[in-house]
C-alpha cells in the first residue's frame, strides 16, 4: 500500500468546459431548441451584413470628383467627399473657416480640462467655459469686431450649426431646469405656480410647433422691419423646449433625495441656496446623470428639427446637397453619412454619462 | 395718433396678414441685398451645388430681379423657405420676393395678401413610363399600376384624369419622391405621376435614365412665378418686368455674349429695350439700363431655361408651353415702350 504524500497536481479542466469551444457548447448551442435559434441568428446576419458590407465598402467608389466616377454597383463615398466641407461648415466663407476650427478647438480643450480629472484649477476653468468661451465664440463666429469680417448666421450650417445649437441648448436649459426644478418644489404660491404653468406649457408642446411658431407667427407680431435673426428665434425655442424636460428630471432626482437631508442642514443653520448648493444638489445631480445625458442625447437629435425654419443644420444640409442635380440619386449615401455623423456624437456622450457615473458613484449604484 | 395707427396696423395683421409697407426698392437699396425666398432643395429650381452657391431657374429670377435693382445680380440673400412658412416670410418683411416653385392660384392671389407678378415656368402633372414598354401617349395607359406621392393634388388630379377618359388603373401611393422613384424604379408600377418638373428630376435619379421617358401630356394648370406683397405697386412692377425683360430678350435675339454688340443696334424695339432711346426705368424707379443689366449678368429667358432645366442641363426639359408664343409656346411679355 503505497501513501501518497503530495498533493495531486491539478491537471488542467477537460476540453469540454474551457476554451472557445465549450464557451459556444455553454451558451449558444447548449440544447436543440437554442441551437435552432443560433443558427437562424447566424444565418440572418449573413443575409443583412453580406450584402451592406459588399455596398458600403467592396462596390463602393471612394475616389473621384463626379457622378460619373460612381458605377452606381456600390456606395457612391465620392458624393460624400466631394461635398465634406459643405455638411461640415455649412455656408461659412471657405477663408474664414479657420474661426470655426478654432472655436471648437478651444471648446474641445475647455472640456477636455474640465474631464480629466487630475487637471487644477477645474473651478477657474469652469467659469471660463460658462462666461468667457461664449463671449470669444460669438467673437470669433459672428465678427465684426477685432478686423474679423461678419459672417451672417444663414452662412452657418452643417455639422458647425447642429453642434452650436446642441451646446447652447444644453448650457441654456441645464441652469433653467434647474431653477424650475427648485421652483416647482418651492412653498411660494407664486413662484411655484409659474414653475408648474411653464414646464407643462412647454412639455405639452411639441418641439416642431413651438419652431413653427418662432418662424411663422413671430414675424407677424413684431413691428413692420424689426426681425430676429431666425437662429436666434431656434436658441430661444430649443433652450425654452428643453429647461422644461431638465426640469422635470431634475425634480425626479431631488424627490429621490431623503428628506431628512435638508432638515439636518436647516438645523445647521444653512440658508436655502446653501441647503440647496450644498448638501441636496450635489447627491441629487449625481444620480440624475443617466436622465440628464438622456436629455442631451434627445436635444442633440432633434437639432435637427431646425430644417423647417430654413436653417441648416447637417441633416438640412445633406438634405440640400441631394437636390443638386450634378448628384441626383445619392440619398442613401447622404443619409447614411448623416446617421454616421449623429452616432458617433450621441455614442461619446453617452459613454462620457457612464465614466462619469463610474467616477461619481459613491453607494448609490445599484 | 401715431399709437393709434400702430394699433391699428396691428389689428390687421390679426385679421388678415395685410402688411402695407412702403417703398420695398428703398428698402433694398439701403441694405444693398435683395432678400429672396426660395426653395430649400428642388432640383432645377433652387438647389445649393458644392460651391456653396443657390442654382436654378427660381434662383435666377431673383438675380435678374437684383440686376434690376440693384445693378448688380450677385447682391441676392437666398433665404430657403419651407411650403408651410413661404407666405409668412413674404408678408412679414423676411423676403423682398418669392421665388420658390409657387402655383398661381386664384385663393393664393387674392387671400393671403401676396401678389403673383408672372409665371416664370408653366408646370403640370405628366407621366413618366418605361421606355421597352413603347408607349407614345398617356391614352394608352388603360389598366396600369401609377406610382403617386400621396396628400398630393396630383393624386386627385390622376383620379380625374382617368375617370374623364373611362380607363382603369392601381393607385400605388408613396410617401416622397425617393420613394416613388424607388418603387417605379423596382417595378412595383408602370407609370410614375408627378409635376413635370419633378419627374424629370425623378429620372435623373434612376440608375439609367434614358430607361424612361416623360409623356407629352399635361394634365393640369400648375403656372409657377414669383410674388410680392399686396401694396407696393412700384415693386410688383420692378419683379413683374424683370421677368418680361428677359422674354422680350429672347424675343429679340438678345444674350449674355451679344448685348454689348446689341447696344449699337438699329432696332428700335432693342434700343428702347436695352435703354439707348428713352428711359424706360424710370417709372420704376430703376435707371435706364435696368434691363440691359439684366441680360448681361443673367441672360435671357432661352439662356435661364437652358442652363437650369432645358438642354444644357442634366433634365433635358424640352420648352413645351414655356416656348415663346412666336414658338408655339405661350411665353408672352408685354412690348417695352
Amino acid at each position: 500500500m503505497t501513501i501518497q504524500r503530495e498533493m495531486i497536481p491539478a491537471r488542467p479542466a477537460p476540453g469540454s468546459t474551457i476554451g472557445p469551444i465549450a464557451w459556444l457548447r455553454a451558451n449558444l448551442f447548449s440544447g436543440p431548441v437554442n441551437t435552432v435559434f443560433t443558427l437562424l441568428g447566424l444565418y440572418l446576419l449573413y443575409l443583412l451584413l453580406v450584402p451592406t458590407i459588399q455596398w458600403a465598402f467592396i462596390d463602393a467608389d471612394w475616389i473621384g470628383t463626379s457622378r460619373a466616377d460612381c458605377s452606381r454597383e456600390g456606395a457612391c463615398w465620392v458624393f460624400i467627399n466631394a461635398r465634406i466641407g459643405q455638411f461640415i461648415y455649412g455656408l461659412y466663407p471657405g477663408s474664414e473657416i479657420w474661426r470655426v476650427n478654432l472655436t471648437f478647438a478651444v471648446f474641445a480643450a475647455l472640456i477636455a480640462w474640465l474631464a480629466i480629472p487630475r487637471l487644477p484649477f477645474k473651478r477657474w476653468v469652469a467659469v471660463l467655459t460658462l462666461v468667457a468661451f461664449p463671449l470669444l465664440a460669438y467673437f470669433l463666429l459672428y465678427g465684426g469686431h477685432f478686423g474679423l469680417r461678419v459672417v451672417e448666421t444663414h452662412r452657418w450650417g452643417g455639422l458647425t450649426l447642429t453642434l452650436i445649437l446642441a451646446v447652447v441648448g444644453m448650457v441654456g436649459a441645464l441652469p433653467i431646469g434647474i431653477l424650475l426644478a427648485l421652483g416647482r418644489r418651492s412653498q411660494m404660491p407664486i413662484v411655484k405656480s409659474f414653475c408648474v404653468v411653464f414646464i407643462e406649457f412647454w412639455r405639452g408642446v411639441p418641439l416642431i410647433t413651438v419652431l413653427f411658431m418662432a418662424s411663422v407667427m413671430l414675424p407677424l407680431f413684431m413691428p413692420t422691419g424689426v426681425s430676429v435673426d431666425r437662429l436666434i428665434r431656434a436658441f430661444i425655442g430649443i433652450t425654452l423646449f428643453q429647461s422644461a424636460y431638465m426640469a422635470e428630471v431634475i425634480r425626479g432626482g431631488l424627490q429621490a433625495i431623503p428628506r431628512g437631508q435638508e432638515e439636518a442642514a436647516a438645523a445647521l443653520g444653512m440658508t436655502y441656496w446653501k441647503r440647496m448648493g450644498l448638501i441636496v444638489l450635489p447627491q441629487a445631480l449625481k444620480m440624475m446623470i443617466p436622465g440628464i445625458v438622456n436629455t442631451f442625447i434627445s436635444l442633440f437629435k432633434d437639432t435637427t428639427l431646425v430644417m423647417i425654419i430654413g436653417l441648416f443644420d447637417l441633416l438640412g444640409i445633406v438634405q440640400a446637397a441631394l437636390s443638386d442635380s450634378r448628384w441626383l440619386g445619392f440619398a442613401l449615401e447622404g443619409y447614411v453619412f448623416a446617421a454616421f455623423m449623429f452616432w458617433i456624437f450621441c455614442f461619446s456622450m453617452s459613454r462620457y454619462s457612464q465614466y462619469l457615473e463610474r467616477k461619481l458613484h459613491t453607494g448609490h449604484k445599484r | 395718433m401715431r399709437n393709434g395707427l400702430s394699433w391699428g396696423a396691428g389689428a390687421l395683421v390679426l385679421v388678415g396678414p395685410l402688411l402695407v409697407q412702403a417703398a420695398t426698392l428703398d428698402e433694398v437699396r439701403e441694405r444693398d441685398q435683395l432678400r429672396c425666398g426660395v426653395n430649400a432643395a428642388q432640383p432645377g429650381f433652387s438647389a445649393l451645388d458644392d460651391e456653396d452657391t443657390y442654382r436654378g431657374l427660381d434662383t435666377d429670377v431673383c438675380r435678374a430681379i437684383a440686376a434690376a435693382a440693384l445693378g448688380d445680380a450677385g447682391k441676392v440673400q437666398f433665404v430657403p423657405l419651407d411650403s408651410v412658412e413661404r407666405f409668412t416670410a413674404l408678408q412679414s418683411g423676411e423676403v423682398d420676393v418669392l421665388s420658390r416653385t409657387t402655383t398661381w392660384t386664384s385663393s393664393r392671389d387674392t387671400t393671403l395678401g401676396v401678389n403673383f407678378t408672372g409665371v416664370s415656368y408653366y408646370d403640370g402633372q405628366a407621366f413618366m413610363v418605361a421606355s421597352d414598354l413603347g408607349v407614345q401617349s398617356a391614352l394608352e395607359l388603360d389598366g396600369a399600376a401609377v406610382c403617386t406621392q400621396s396628400g398630393t393634388t396630383s393624386e386627385l388630379n390622376l383620379a380625374d384624369y382617368f375617370r374623364v377618359n373611362d380607363m382603369a388603373y392601381e393607385p400605388v401611393v408613396f410617401d416622397s419622391p425617393e420613394q416613388s422613384i424607388g418603387g417605379f424604379e423596382a417595378g412595383r408600377c408602370d407609370v410614375l405621376s408627378s409635376d413635370a418638373s419633378q419627374l424629370y428630376a425623378q429620372r435623373m435619379q434612376l440608375a439609367d435614365p434614358d430607361s424612361a421617358v416623360v409623356l407629352p401630356e399635361i394634365i393640369s394648370k400648375e403656372p409657377l412665378g414669383p410674388a410680392v406683397r399686396q401694396g407696393d405697386d412700384q415693386w410688383f412692377n420692378i419683379v413683374k418686368w424683370s421677368l418680361f425683360a428677359m422674354l422680350n430678350a429672347e424675343e429679340m435675339g438678345i444674350t449674355r455674349d451679344n448685348v454689348d454688340e446689341m447696344l449699337d443696334a438699329e432696332d428700335p424695339d432693342i434700343a428702347r429695350l436695352l435703354g439707348r432711346d428713352g428711359n424706360y426705368g424710370e417709372g420704376m424707379g430703376l435707371p435706364a439700363d435696368w434691363a440691359y443689366e439684366i441680360i448681361r449678368q443673367v441672360g435671357n429667358y432661352d439662356e435661364v431655361f437652358a442652363r437650369n432645366v432645358g438642354e444644357g442641363s442634366d433634365f433635358n426639359i424640352a420648352r413645351g408651353l414655356n416656348a415663346l408664343w412666336t414658338e408655339g409656346g405661350i411665353q408672352y411679355a408685354p412690348p417695352v415702350r
